[in-house]
């Protein structure tokens, strides 16, 4: 309960979903062998912990930002050009890191003092106008940053897939540096998420929750609400950061495609809102429920599309063929936000405290 | 402390105070230039028509508005360019006219929330809130005294309007500021709900040192509470002194009570 701060998932149905994410992930590697689960697995950790701290500003703080995956680009890119121009070293990591962190938080502080104190609209108008300048920025500056194509870099030698922990295997399964880089990211997304859930149920999560419900009367109480969404908006960058330098170790890859481009802002809202915002436990669902249709439903509807095609039925070949998943993805958040319209873990908790 | 009435402000007593205090809303001058000071240990009741300026008095007064000219001054300093959220934390405390409240969260944690910023707990994170006891056990001190301790646990949208107006209060309370400023308190609550609320203020009242502002249309209600009496009328302050003698003023006779004279004074 400690490590939980307090705040019980309260639903049987949701501790159990929680539970079920927590132990598959944990040993994602000897459950699911073979490296495209892994990935997916990585994906889930890193984007869990990502959206997590988006929901610290649009679910516990109420407001919109456009500019997180600037700060997931800027983490990925301090690790990727540290471990490109300087060679795959530790030190290379922690250097990247360490340049990454402070500029997200620099970045998160001017554009919170500089917007917040206007209208909430206005912060949502500035993050989109600086992120899509960042990112315009981060492919013209292609001496630096590999433009569009990115950069592929080395990792220290523990985390490459050559690299064996020692000989033999546990339950069939050998610990090379892919397991290891995958126990990384799933221990330090799980670490900076407990944080998280600390912070949002701390006093000052607790005024960030009242400013959400009426900023009016938190600021007539004493509290100075741009400081707090600030703070807010400072936390949520260098979180992002931190998933953003991950992403980068994880992939041995940074371009704009995979840290950068407004689709992964698209699903980062996708995910918030399907799980349920201002629960911090809605990130972890909604990331991993996203990404698992992403990877899997394609799939799913190419075995139905083919089946109903053998089966002779009309239509519904075409209608399921691989290349309409997106409007599948689509119809199925359409509905959940119709049926859950506080998401999954609102929803949970809603029959719970019926029951 | 001392606070007897003619006492000259010094820096050891409340004191509050305006001058010339206006805000023009476009061509709509809402509160037009009222001068005027309060003293601890005294109830003053504002009273006047609907659209008087009572209201946007007590805006400009706690920070919700800022002035178009003139000053607060409090305790000899001048709040007027101040942010509510610095005023409140001088001292300055405000129950609203029209119900104000965290409305997802339960009355207990709309209290604590008003304790935690008056001990300046507003930027803890790594503690948990709902351990900290020593903020629990003062939000259910103030819980007990507006008497909304059996619902701590509600939502404090689900409230009925009375209890509304009392979690109102009891968020000022829990400041424990050195102004209280109340807005229509008793305003749309039920005849046996109102006694609560009026002890309330009265044993605010034998605190001698606080400052308190009050709203009311109630006459009965001003006359038991009211140690002094001033007129808002179109914004302009038309009448200030003692309750029989403002009350008994053609002025207020006429236009805001619309009693005959001789009722009034005789009750
Ligand atoms: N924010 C505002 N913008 C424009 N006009 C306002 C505003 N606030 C108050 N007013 C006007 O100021 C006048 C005084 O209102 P108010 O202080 O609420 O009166 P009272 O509390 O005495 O009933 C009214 O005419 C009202 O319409
Ligand atoms: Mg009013």
């Amino acid at each position: 309960m400690m490590i939980l701060s307090g705040d019980k998932p309260r639903s049987l149905v949701l501790s159990v979903l929680l539970a079920a994410v927590f132990l598959a992930l944990a040993f994602a590697p000897f459950l699911f062998p073979g490296s495209k689960p892994l990935n997916v697995a990585a994906k889930i950790c890193i984007f869990a912990l990502l959206v997590a701290s988006y929901d610290l500003l649009l679910g516990y703080t109420g407001i919109v930002s456009f500019a997180h995956t600037m700060f997931f680009g800027i983490g990925s890119y301090g690790v990727a050009l540290a471990l490109f121009n300087y060679g795959p070293s530790w030190t290379m990591i922690v250097l990247g890191v360490l340049i990454a962190l402070p500029l997200a938080a620099v970045l998160a502080l001017a554009i919170g003092l500089f917007s917040l104190r206007v209208q909430a609209i206005f912060f949502s108008m500035v993050t989109l106008a600086v992120a899509s300048a960042f990112a315009v920025l981060a492919s013209q500056l292609s001496w630096l940053t590999g433009g569009e194509d990115g950069r592929s870099f080395q990792v220290p030698p523990a985390l490459r897939p050559g690299n064996r922990l020692f000989e033999g295997e546990i339950f069939g399964v050998a610990l090379n540096g892919r397991v290891v880089s995958y126990y990384l990211v799933f221990v330090a997304c799980l670490v900076l998420f407990l944080l998280l859930l600390r912070i949002v149920n701390s006093p000052f999560g607790r005024v960030l929750l009242a400013i959400r419900e009426n900023p009016f009367r938190a600021e007539a109480l004493g509290y100075r609400i741009v400081v707090h969404r600030t703070l807010a908006n400072v936390i949520a960058a260098l979180i992002a950061a931190a998933a953003g330098a991950l992403n980068a170790i994880w992939l041995h890859y940074t371009g704009p495609e995979t840290s950068l481009s407004f689709s992964i802002m698209l699903d980062i809202l996708v995910m918030v809102v399907i799980g349920g915002m201002g629960t911090m436990y809605g990130a972890v669902l909604g990331a991993a429920l996203y990404i698992l249709a992403q990877n899997y439903l394609q799939a799913l509807m190419g075995s139905v599309s083919s089946a109903a095609a053998s089966a002779g039925l009309p239509l519904v070949p075409g209608l399921f063929h691989p290349d309409r998943w997106l409007l599948w993805l689509g119809i199925l958040f359409i509905l959940s936000v119709r049926f859950f319209p506080t998401g999954i873990v609102g929803r949970l908790r809603q029959r719970a405290t019926k029951a | 402390m001392a606070g007897s009435s003619g006492h000259s402000p010094s820096s050891m007593t409340t004191h509050l105070e305006t001058r010339d205090l206006t805000i023009r809303f476009g061509g709509h001058v809402a509160v037009d230039s009222v001068t005027c000071a309060f003293r601890p240990g005294e109830l003053t009741a504002i009273v006047g028509p609907n659209g008087a300026g009572k209201t946007t008095y007590f805006n400009l007064i706690s920070g919700q508005l800022r002035a178009s000219a003139g000053k607060v001054l409090f305790n000899g300093e001048d709040l007027t360019r101040l942010p509510a959220s610095l005023r409140a934390r001088r001292g300055l405390g405000r129950a609203f006219q029209l119900t104000n409240l965290f409305p997802n969260l339960t009355v207990g944690e709309n209290i604590r929330l008003a304790v935690q910023a008056t001990r300046g707990v507003h930027y803890e994170m790594l503690r948990v809130w709902s351990g900290r006891s020593d903020l629990i056990t003062r939000a259910d001190a103030v819980l007990g005294e507006v008497a909304l301790a059996p619902r701590r646990n509600v939502a404090a949208a689900a409230l009925s309007h009375g209890d509304q107006r009392k979690l109102e209060v009891g968020m000022m309370l829990a400041l424990e500021p050195a102004v209280f400023m109340f807005d229509e308190p008793t305003a749309g609550m039920s005849v046996d709900e109102v006694p609560v609320l009026l002890d309330l203020i009265a044993s605010l009242k034998r605190d001698r040192s606080k400052i308190i502002l009050l709203v009311e249309h109630k006459m009965d209600v001003v006359r038991s509470l009211a140690d002094r009496i001033i007129v808002l009328h179109n914004g302009r302050l038309v009448a200030d002194g003692a309750p029989a003698e403002v009350i008994a003023s053609p002025i207020v006779q006429e236009a805001y009570l619309g009693a005959a004279p001789g009722k009034a004074s005789a009750a």
